[in-house]
């Protein structure tokens, strides 16, 4: 299993340093003096050059990388080039919007997607198998933005049980702050568990159709025991690596979700940089879901072999 | 010559016959030809100038005369809506185009290659799985600008890894076959038997796989706009209708609902396509689903 796990590993510190020289590239072609930006277009040349210099703009292209990586590692992102505060000052309040409610939607999505699945599978073909999967079919076509603007004028404009939208702080409070999470996380959960529950179920459906399952029952074994320990247990292969893929989808979703709730998150940020040019904060906000997405898959790799003990035993 | 040995005794009549009795099939094939035709007639005929502001009949509730509204520009929402399905389908149709053009002989290149070249594709996938078409779109963005044009460019980016996966996967299985031996006993080479063996045999993979990215495609493209990425005003996209509904959610529904209706129309469509036709051409699979 170490074997497995390090190979795994050092692919992803392979692609997190291939994600940041892509970055990296892509800042570097871009248009735009940072040294101009900061000091506006009234400052001499002689001042940018200055600037220029401190800042460390002048010195070769792999130092400048090397520089730039290393303080990603001490989490130093460098300083906004609008608010001249450091990048993970504004990043770190943003985080605790965004991160919660990516996780309580991955939460959600599966908390709703593996007993809709199991279901699914024990009845196959059976009005209740159909009607979930048709629902699932019509999840999957929904797009969470317009899903939350439904939500927003059922449970906001029409029966007032949530906030429409904005951040009180997770300092007003965890229930106000976790309230005006609930709107959000549905939205994006609800698409995420109708493709969670597609595949859980057919994933499920292959594995009853296996020997070992029938010997279960053959022992004597309930059917819900044999559903839920022997059944859902070998089902978990695909259904970890679409959790972890759809954690990618979670996040981008984020992205497009807070502008919907008007959610001051890594979301509203990253917009607002683009807008104002501040790319520092842009490269780094990218940085940090990039570092996040393979993070997330990594740890899909290692739960394989928890779920799987043949991945332990192998080299 | 090429040849086909997937499907053995199926003969043409057969695979009709099994199309017009498959109901995701038949549903999802009517409502992506009822979409394709009303994308094409926007183009010689909508029921009002998209481009035309009649501040007058600003935000009206559907009735008669615009069946689906106006906005708040007072532009008729049908029309809007017809107008948007091109830009959708442009979008979607062109960024798989990418995916398949670039990701399919990426995957086939590495399942006849293996080794070194294979590690590599693997690594490069990776690499591209780890940005969502969003981020890419916002790098894009960053760069050149919102167009119509880069969000084609960041959904195809996402597309090729996902083409190439399936290429390679399905190639990897056609390439162990003695047919296969038994072209390169015939002196054909890699690149030859690529191409008029593999391919034709992964055709039906990479159809059904081409459904669901345009189905994810249209998804895409309408957060982009939606967020500003996409299409640039005046030209009408769904996403960006979203947008302008959602400050006008209270007195002015019908602008997000139908949009957002064409949307969800538009991708169930083409997933009950992409269903059925991987029920017809693969009855296995028909268990799995």
């Amino acid at each position: 299993m170490t074997a497995y796990l390090l190979k795994r590993l050092i692919i992803a510190a392979l692609t997190l340093v291939l994600a940041s020289m892509v970055v990296f590239a892509i800042m570097e072609v871009l248009p735009g003096d940072p040294a101009r930006l900061m000091l506006g277009l009234n400052a001499s040349a002689d001042q940018v050059e200055l600037l220029r210099n401190q800042m460390g703009l002048n010195a070769p292209l792999v130092l400048r990388y090397l520089h730039w990586a290393g303080g990603l590692l001490r989490l130093d992102f460098g300083r906004s080039y609008t608010y001249s505060v450091p990048v993970i000052d504004l990043v770190r309040e943003r985080v605790a919007v965004s991160l919660p409610l990516a996780l309580i939607a991955l939460a959600l999505s599966t908390i709703i997607a593996i007993p809709v699945g199991v279901f699914s599978a024990s009845r196959q073909g059976r009005a209740g198998d159909t009607l979930a999967m048709g629902a699932a079919q019509l999840g999957v076509a929904v797009p969470n933005f317009w899903f939350a603007l439904i939500l927003i004028y059922l449970f906001a404009v029409w029966l007032h049980l949530v906030p429409a939208g904005g951040f009180p702080g997770w300092n007003a409070g965890i229930w106000p702050a976790l309230k005006s999470l609930i709107l959000p996380a549905v939205a994006l959960a609800l698409p995420q568990a109708a493709i969670l529950g597609r595949v859980a179920r057919s994933a499920l459906i292959e594995v009853l159709n296996e020997d070992y399952i029938r010997t279960a029952r053959a022992k004597g074994l309930p059917y819900r025991a044999v559903l839920w320990r022997h059944g859902l247990r070998n089902a978990m292969i695909p259904v970890l690596t679409i959790l972890g893929l759809q954690f990618a989808f979670l996040l981008a979703g984020t992205i497009i979700i807070e502008n919907v709730f008007y959610l001051p998150g890594l979301g509203r940020l990253i917009f607002q940089a683009i807008t104002q040019r501040d790319l520092i904060v842009v490269e780094s906000i990218v940085m940090l879901l990039v570092a996040a997405v393979i993070l997330i898959n990594l740890l899909v790799d290692f739960s394989y072999a928890i779920v799987d003990p043949r991945l332990r035993g192998r080299q | 010559m090429t040849m086909r040995f997937d499907l053995p005794e199926e003969t043409l009549a057969g695979v009709l016959a099994k199309a017009f009795s498959n109901r995701s099939f038949l549903i999802g094939l009517a409502i992506t030809l009822l979409i394709v035709a009303v994308a094409l007639i926007s183009f010689v005929w909508t029921p009002y100038d998209v481009t035309r502001l009649v501040i007058a009949d600003k935000t009206q509730a559907p009735s008669w005369v615009h069946w689906f509204g106006t906005d708040h520009f007072g532009r008729d929402i049908l029309s809007m809506v017809m107008v948007g399905a091109r830009n959708s389908i442009a979008v979607a149709l062109v960024a798989v185009g990418i995916g398949m053009g670039i990701g399919v002989p990426l995957g086939g290149l590495a399942a006849a290659r293996g080794g070194l070249a294979d590690e590599a594709l693997m690594r490069v996938n990776d690499l591209v799985f780890a940005f969502p078409a969003l981020l890419s779109a916002i790098m894009i963005t960053a760069i050149f600008g919102p167009g119509a044009v880069n969000a084609i460019i960041a959904i195809g980016i996402f597309n090729i890894p996902v083409f190439a996966r399936v290429a390679r996967a399905g190639a990897l299985a056609i390439w162990t076959r003695e047919f296969i031996l038994a072209a390169r006993a015939a002196g054909k080479g890699v690149t030859r038997i690529s191409i008029e063996h593999i391919l034709p045999n992964i055709a039906t993979l990479l159809l059904v796989q081409g459904t669901i990215q345009f189905a994810l495609g249209i998804l895409a493209e309408a957060g982009l706009s939606y967020v500003g990425l996409g299409a640039q005003p005046p030209m009408p996209s769904w996403g960006r209708m979203l947008f302008d509904a959602q400050t006008r959610m209270v007195t002015a529904p019908w602008m997000a609902i139908f949009p957002g209706m064409a949307i969800v129309v538009t991708v169930l469509g083409l997933n009950l396509l992409g269903d059925g036709i991987a029920d017809i051409l693969d009855p296995k699979s028909r268990r799995r689903r």
